[in-house]
């Protein structure tokens, strides 16, 4: 809501200045969002009255004007067309300089001296476009400042208002606030009835009253269709962000800012029969002012008359009905909808007017007949006409309720931490003209009509404390009781998950939750994911069934800047529909690694990244919380992973994560040259650790052994170290693959695995006969069950 | 007996020119070795008379004390330098750059966030979670926004149907964790929420972090005494907090609360008294039990810490952008 600070004042005037004012609205709830000056300093530019007028001897459209400057006389030359003898105008003196920059020289415009300029508003800076020049009232003084004569030194202010304060975007309701605030009793502009002029009545039918259970609406014939809006409401329009359009909508919009009450003007000829505030039928069509033409939903309200609708109620009048340059009478509208019945209906269009989004906010229920009279009021001065009876149509049973609220003293310190003395509770809410009865707990309190955010208790206490302040609310440190956060020692966080990945060199990165349908389709092409019906784009439209689009996005990202070597990974959830309808959204942690394993470092060649670099890492947050052993990794297929370097992780029997490289044709699609490697792990899976056991050490000498096997290449390794385990007697304390080699007395079809073992026993001291026993047993199982052969 | 004097004199000479210790080896070998030159003076000892002999003995005796001393001044001087030309050979250029893993970081929001949270856990605050696609139970109507109310509009809610929608604040989890617990309640939601909304100022993601304290007797006051204490502690500074009223529909009353920055006031956070609707949507006695809730933003916290200017940073995920917190 814009307003203009004189306006204000105008209403209530209390000792403070303009930033004072300012500090203090925001202060009250009512947050002010900027405010300007509504005007350059215009020095130099005076009131000047035309003396005579006299054609140029050079050009047809150039005319002499002389001036009556206050102190002497002057001549200009004019092209406008409505310069006119006896008007009053803006003159920019010589030496002026105008707000576009321009500083005004004595110059000859066709061989005739011209000492200054007559001056439009947008020439002034006080509008983006104008017609001819701004012509003054005729009591306008010549050589008067300009600046003073329009009361310039004025601020627009401007106010982000929340939604439960629709009484606040008008005048009336923010010098109610400050009024309350400064203990100043706003001053109202005077509102006694127009006297009727004619009898004339225009039937009003409310056939939708729980939509539109007040409506008032009156006659005014007769009016004159050349009268121009003044220049003081043209000014107080422009003020608060409207601009003049025809003196009779300047006096309804004024009335809207003045009073909060949206008013509708109808040219009264082109109404047929009645007024009937009903529902729209499916296929009812209404062209509005703006031309627009719209197809009506059915349920929508609308003013309509015999032969169909005028206006979409609360939001814009139609075309057809509307008021022109010819209109003879009107039939004015001061109307009362229901907020929640009106709510979302001009957003369905596409539309938001400064009537419906007062209407929606809520309207005051009470204001229709005092607007009607203050706009009656201003029309007769300003166009005239013969007014009729105001028409008024009630249906008191969908109008709202005013509860009366039971406001308890001792309330009001346990909820806000301040005991605030009962007296000034008394004036605060009589201050903000609430009728009180006082009763022995405190006080019976019934809201004004247009306070209709005011429904319980606590609405009275924060009412309380806003006028109070809330920085005269202390800060008290609240003591509770030790609370018991308990945490299970064997369950691994996330932060510490995420911290093994910082010290790998990962980076963390966050990406938006929702991704481009084709590239995870291309990922995950059998989950049809959840699609947002209102996306910010294409790109964005999907929620995400894994981290893997976004990393790879953020991968690519990175690759167009020039940085090779790429360590990303992300946690969050992913949302993945189930087949029976539900959707699982699980939280899951997901990386991804490309190009050099370490940043580029004398002394050591460099490495490209591979599987096992990233099997480490993975295997590194694993083993947190459970050691190694839990979990194993499966070759397995994902369509998004190269199909010979991919693998399923589990725990058990449980899939807990995948890795693997990504597929050269995602690469080749994402253009993302070289290798890439992907994991993705369930949290929840994972985190499950356990606690530390401690056991006895032996006290005796290990014995270590290696040995180094031929076998079939396709024979994996996890079976072998497996098959070592299962045939290893007891004593067999660790076990270590320390070497995988082919080549040079290995045959082709065949690789050499090297095998690290430790035997010890808790109680004794091994022999080497015993040693070599049990190793004879693994080879030899080694040999049975996988054709390995020992290499010596 | 001159001629000892000559040989010590003479051995000195050679053990002084010995360049290394094979080289000093070989001149006590010549001197005190078996076939050595101080030898062949005690074997000579024989052939002197019984009264020279003691006080030759006695010489000879002398001069291999001396000769050995000098030889073993040698032998460490010799050792010395060798010692001091290996490490000198070893030398190394210790300004090279040092090798390996290089360490990652986290990103500044979950930097901003694990601070945020730190404050809260350590007053007692237990972190919860819920669903990010939500609906419209939990986001608006327990929250005490029905359907139509205004304050839907300002949401820019991102919608999947009619139902579900993705939460455009972390306030559902106070619904989640309320419909399942009876106070004392104290507990913080940290996590993602969207907003249809993408320009300078507005990213469709972002974070908050929803606290809730339900007691018998917490107060406004007890509100600002928490919030000042984490800007304090936050921001590790004074800074000059103001609470003005503003409206939240699952509050009553609500406050905004800002911080006064170099340009002027700056908007960090909403809070207010938990509405006695929302209360009793829950199952909460009302009557017995109120408490506070208030949403920080996390970017805006994170931008004001690490001083990032523009909002889109984070989450375009710039190695050069997100390198900067790895401090």
């Amino acid at each position: 809501m814009k307003f203009s600070e004189q306006w204000l004042r105008e209403w209530v005037n209390p000792p403070i200045s303009s930033e004072e004012l300012l500090a203090q609205l925001t202060i009250v709830g009512l947050e002010v969002d900027g405010a300007e000056p509504v005007a350059p300093p215009l020095d130099g530019i005076i009131v000047a009255r035309v003396t005579s007028l006299s054609p140029h001897p050079n050009a047809d459209k150039l005319r002499i004007v002389e001036l009556d400057t206050g102190s002497g006389q002057q001549s200009v030359v004019c092209g406008a067309r409505n310069v006119r003898e006896g008007g009053s105008f803006a003159l920019a003196t010589l030496g002026t300089v105008l707000p576009d920059g321009m500083k005004l020289k004595p110059v000859k415009l066709r061989g005739v001296e011209s000492s200054g300029m007559l001056c439009s508003t947008r020439e002034l800076g006080l509008a983006d476009s104008a017609d001819g020049l701004l012509e003054l009232p005729d009591d306008a003084v010549p050589g008067t400042p300009l600046y003073d004569y329009l009361k310039l030194d004025d601020f627009s202010i401007d106010v982000d208002l929340t939604p439960n304060r629709g009484d606040c975007f008008c005048i009336a309701g923010i010098a109610r606030e400050v009024g309350a605030k400064n203990r100043c009793i706003p001053e109202w502009p005077s509102l006694v009835a127009v006297k009727d002029a004619v009898s004339t009545r225009f039937p009003i039918h409310l056939d939708a009253p729980e939509d539109c259970p007040h409506y008032a609406g009156r006659v005014i014939a007769n009016i004159d269709a050349t009268a121009r809006t003044p220049l003081w409401m043209e000014e107080r329009l422009r003020r608060c962000g409207l601009r003049a359009i025809h003196p009779v909508v300047d006096v309804t919009n004024y009335v809207m800012l003045e009073l909060g009450q949206p008013m509708h003007a109808f040219d009264l000829d082109r109404l047929d029969g009645a007024i009937h505030v009903r529902h729209a039928v499916s296929g009812e069509q209404l062209t509005l002012l703006d031309e627009q033409a719209l197809e009506l939903q059915a349920g929508s309200l609308v003013i309509a008359d015999e032969s169909g609708p005028l206006a979409l109620a609360g939001v814009m009048g139609g075309a057809k009905s509307g008021v022109v340059e010819k209109t003879r009478s009107l039939f004015l509208e001061s109307a009362y909808f229901v907020p929640e019945r009106l709510s979302g209906v001009a957003r369905s269009y596409g539309l938001h007017t400064d009537s419906s989004l007062r209407f929606e906010r809520g309207v005051d229920p009470e204001l229709q007949e005092r607007a009607m009279e203050r706009a009656t009021a201003l029309l007769v001065d300003i166009v005239g006409g013969e007014p009729g009876p105001i028409i008024e149509q009630r249906v008191p049973r969908y109008l709202p309720e005013r509860p009366a609220i039971h406001l308890r003293a001792e309330r009001i310190e346990r909820l806000l931490g301040l005991k605030v003395a009962d007296a000034d509770v008394l004036d605060i809410l009589e201050r903000l003209e609430m009728e009180v009865v006082v009763l022995e707990d405190g006080w019976r309190v019934t809201a004004p009509s247009f306070r209709f955010d005011i429904a319980l208790e606590a609405d009275l206490i924060e009412e309380v404390a806003r006028l109070v302040g809330y920085d005269h609310i202390p800060s008290t440190r609240i003591s509770l009781g030790f609370a018991r956060n308990d945490r299970d020692e064997a369950v691994v966080g996330l932060s510490r998950q995420r911290q093994v990945l910082v010290e790998r060199g990962y980076q963390e990165a966050i990406s938006y939750s929702f991704v481009d349908p084709t590239l995870q389709s291309r990922i995950d092409p059998d989950l049809k994911p959840l699609a947002l019906a209102n996306p910010i784009s294409k790109e964005l439209s999907v929620m995400r069934t894994s981290l893997w689009p976004g990393l790879l996005q953020a991968l690519a990202y990175n690759r167009k800047r020039q940085q090779p070597r790429v360590r990303l990974f992300e946690s969050g959830l992913v949302f993945r529909p189930q087949s029976d309808g539900s959707l699982l959204q699980e939280k899951r942690l997901g990386g991804v690694i490309a190009g050099p394993l370490e940043p580029m470092q004398w002394g050591s060649p460099e490495q490209t990244v591979d599987f096992y670099d990233l099997k480490g890492d993975v295997e590194a947050l694993l083993h947190l919380g459970v050691g190694g052993g839990e979990y194993t990794f499966v070759p397995a297929t994902h369509p998004g992973l190269h199909p010979g370097q991919s693998a399923e992780i589990r725990r058990g029997e449980q899939t807990v994560g995948m890795l693997g490289g990504l597929h050269p044709e995602i690469a080749r699609k994402l253009k993302i040259g070289g290798e890439v490697f992907l994991f993705e792990l369930s949290l929840a899976e994972i985190g499950e650790g356990r606690l530390p056991r401690s056991v006895e050490l032996s006290r005796y000498p290990a014995v270590s052994r290696d040995i180094a096997i031929s076998l079939d290449e396709d024979i994996a390794a996890e079976r072998v170290l497996s098959c070592v385990r299962k045939a290893a007697p007891e004593s067999l304390m660790n076990l270590e693959l320390f070497d995988v080699y082919r080549g040079e007395g290995v045959d082709s079809g065949k690789k050499s695995l090297a095998l690290g073992l430790i035997f010890q026993d808790v109680s004794r001291t091994l022999d080497d006969t015993e040693v070599d026993g049990g190793l004879e047993a693994i080879v030899c199982a080694l040999e049975e069950q996988l054709g390995a052969l020992l290499r010596s | 007996m001159e001629n000892l004097a000559d040989l010590i004199d003479q051995a000195n000479a050679e053990i002084q020119s010995a360049a290394d210790p094979a080289g000093l080896d070989e001149v006590r070998v010549r001197y005190l070795g078996k076939q050595g030159a101080l030898t062949a003076q005690l074997k000579g000892l024989g052939k002197l008379s019984a009264e020279e002999r003691p006080q030759a003995g006695k010489a000879i005796n002398e001069a291999k004390r001396a000769l050995q001393a000098m030889l073993g001044q040698r032998k460490q001087a010799l050792a010395r330098a060798q010692l001091d030309a290996r490490l000198e050979g070893e030398r190394i250029d210790v300004t090279l750059p040092g090798r390996g893993q290089s360490s990652g970081g986290l990103h500044p929001v979950s930097r901003a966030l694990e601070r945020i949270e730190d404050f809260f856990v350590r007053a007692g605050f237990e972190v919860a979670e819920g669903p990010e696609v939500e609906d419209d139970y939990h986001n608006f109507e327990a929250l005490n926004i029905p359907p139509h109310h205004p304050a839907r509009a300002m949401h820019d809610t991102f919608y999947f149907n009619a139902h579900q929608l993705l939460r455009t604040h972390t306030s559902p989890v106070q619904i989640r964790v309320m419909g399942k617990r009876q106070p004392p309640l104290r507990i913080i939601a940290p996590g993602r929420v969207y907003r249809c909304d993408s320009d300078l100022t507005h990213t469709p993601m972002f974070h908050q972090v929803e606290g809730l304290l339900i007691d018998e007797h917490v107060s406004f006051a007890h509100l600002k005494a928490l919030l000042e204490d984490f800007v304090r502690a936050y921001f590790e500074r004074d800074f000059e907090l103001r609470f003005r009223p503003s409206y939240f529909p699952f509050t009553e009353p609500s406050a905004e609360v800002d911080i006064r920055g170099e340009r002027g006031w700056l908007e960090v956070l909403g809070c207010g008294m938990v509405h006695p609707k929302v209360l009793e949507n829950v199952g909460i006695d009302s009557d017995r039990y109120q408490g506070f809730a208030f949403g920080l933003g996390v970017e805006r916290l994170a931008m004001l810490r690490y001083g990032v200017r523009d909002l889109r940073q984070f989450f375009e995920n710039d190695l050069r952008f997100l390198q900067q917190f790895n401090a």
